[in-house]
């Protein structure tokens, strides 16, 4: 049964992550802060279930359905916002390196270009590169398959490239 | 190796996914092809860009003491207990909590095989803190056609959405839940201010079987089972009768009207 110094100590510890992830998701703090109360409620609510393994993991995973259920108008437009087969061809040009490197080091136009990625691109990206989670990590966070993990962080990083360096960036 | 395998595998290798013997092949392919190469240094500053620790939103401290006071003293199995003693205890809650008494005595019924004392404190507390979360309603609709896609994903069945609202039973949204091991989906309708509950789940092979209706602390329970799922109504109003009528009526009246 789960006590309080155990939820503290093995999924308290998380917080941070579950921030960044709900911060990314919901693109203000206001927001985030109540996906990440929520689901840490859920966590503590659920904890009797967790069989070990990685708490962090599992953490996030309940971080993203919270949001997803909490913004439930969001989850509904998953599917219709974008199209991967639709979306292939237009991010397959390759980004100009020399302005990529002048917005890239700007971690503001960094930041704007990334929120304005739809969200299942922000998850994939948050995941990996400020969490560090591998593939595998991923697939189990998102309920995605791995091979499906590769191509959409394939193609988040095209359309990153594609939002830093295109003409519709705005300063 | 040639271009388009080395860029399909290029993120991978970024990610450093790949096993050694595909990492070599890589390595030796960007060394002799200046455009792949070219492409993957752009691909490494762009991860380089995103992994400054500017970016990385940290949670703020008043958060982790918000949580903490939010969350329960200690184990769930305490929680029933200690909720019966909150004089802040609204009556919506404590109706719900008779419900969910009503659904668990139910439950306990229909799954008289094994454990069913077990089974019973599992959906009590379960449902218990499930509104401690404020978690009634995951999606707010009043549209069979929300609320219904908004199930799929989420279960490994496809539940029946019906609006009755001209029938007086108002759709306020659903959410998921369990019962026993069972991951169900449960509608909430509202008729006048009585809450209803329907709960549904597969009847995994079970025959059809006609409502029938239990009444428990004041909170009326009808079960029934058609088409290859059960149903569990639930709610303080006498118009339960109606509403399983309407419901079976509409969902007898083609499956999923579009």
């Amino acid at each position: 049964m789960a006590t309080r110094a155990q939820f503290e100590t093995n999924v308290m510890q998380h917080l941070d992550a579950a921030f960044n992830l709900a911060r990314w998701l919901a693109r203000n703090d206001a927001d985030a802060q109540d996906v990440v109360q929520e689901a840490a409620l859920r966590a503590f609510r659920y904890y009797g279930g967790f069989r070990g393994g990685d708490a962090r993991v599992w953490l996030l995973a309940i971080v993203r359905n919270t949001f997803y259920s909490l913004h439930a108008s969001n989850a509904a437009t998953i599917t219709e916002s974008y199209d991967e087969a639709l979306h292939e061809r237009a991010d397959e040009r390759t980004p100009d390196p020399e302005a990529l490197a002048l917005r890239s080091s700007d971690a503001k136009q960094v930041r704007a270009a990334l929120e304005r990625l739809p969200s299942e691109y922000r998850e994939v990206l948050a995941l990996r590169e400020f969490e560090e989670c591998s593939y595998k990590e991923i697939a189990s966070i998102t309920g995605l398959k791995i091979g499906t993990v590769m191509s959409r962080l394939a193609r988040a990083r095209e359309r990153l490239a594609a939002e830093l360096t295109g003409a519709e960036v705005t300063p | 190796m040639n271009c388009t395998e080395a860029r399909a595998l290029l993120h991978a290798y970024l990610d450093d996914e790949l096993d050694a013997a595909r990492s070599a092949e890589i390595a030796q392919h960007l060394s002799a092809c200046a455009e792949c190469m070219a492409r993957y240094r752009t691909l490494e500053k762009l991860q380089q860009s995103l992994r400054v620790p500017r970016l990385r939103h940290a949670a703020p401290p008043a958060l982790a003491a918000r949580i903490r006071a939010h969350l329960p003293d200690d184990a769930p199995a305490r929680i029933q207990r200690r909720m019966w003693q909150w004089p802040a205890l609204s009556a919506a809650l404590a109706a719900s909590l008779l419900i969910a008494v009503a659904i668990a005595g139910w439950q306990a019924v229909q799954l008289r095989a094994h454990g069913t004392d077990a089974l019973v404190t599992e959906a009590v507390s379960d449902h218990v803190r499930s509104l401690l979360a404020s978690h009634l309603i995951d999606v707010r609709s009043s549209d069979q056609h929300t609320v219904k896609p908004w199930f799929d994903g989420r279960l490994d069945f496809s539940p029946q959405v019906k609006d009755l609202g001209a029938q007086g039973f108002e759709l306020i949204g659903g959410r998921l839940d369990v019962l026993g091991d069972e991951r169900v989906a449960a509608l909430v309708y509202k008729r006048h201010l009585h809450m209803i509950n329907l709960f549904q789940w597969p009847a995994n092979g079970a025959s059809s079987e006609e409502p029938k209706e239990q009444s428990r602390n004041g909170y009326h329970a009808i079960f029934w089972r058609e088409g290859g799922m059960q149903f569990l109504a639930v709610s303080d109003t006498a118009d339960l009768n109606a509403f399983v009528q309407d419901f079976r009526a509409a969902a007898a009246l083609g499956s999923e009207p579009r």
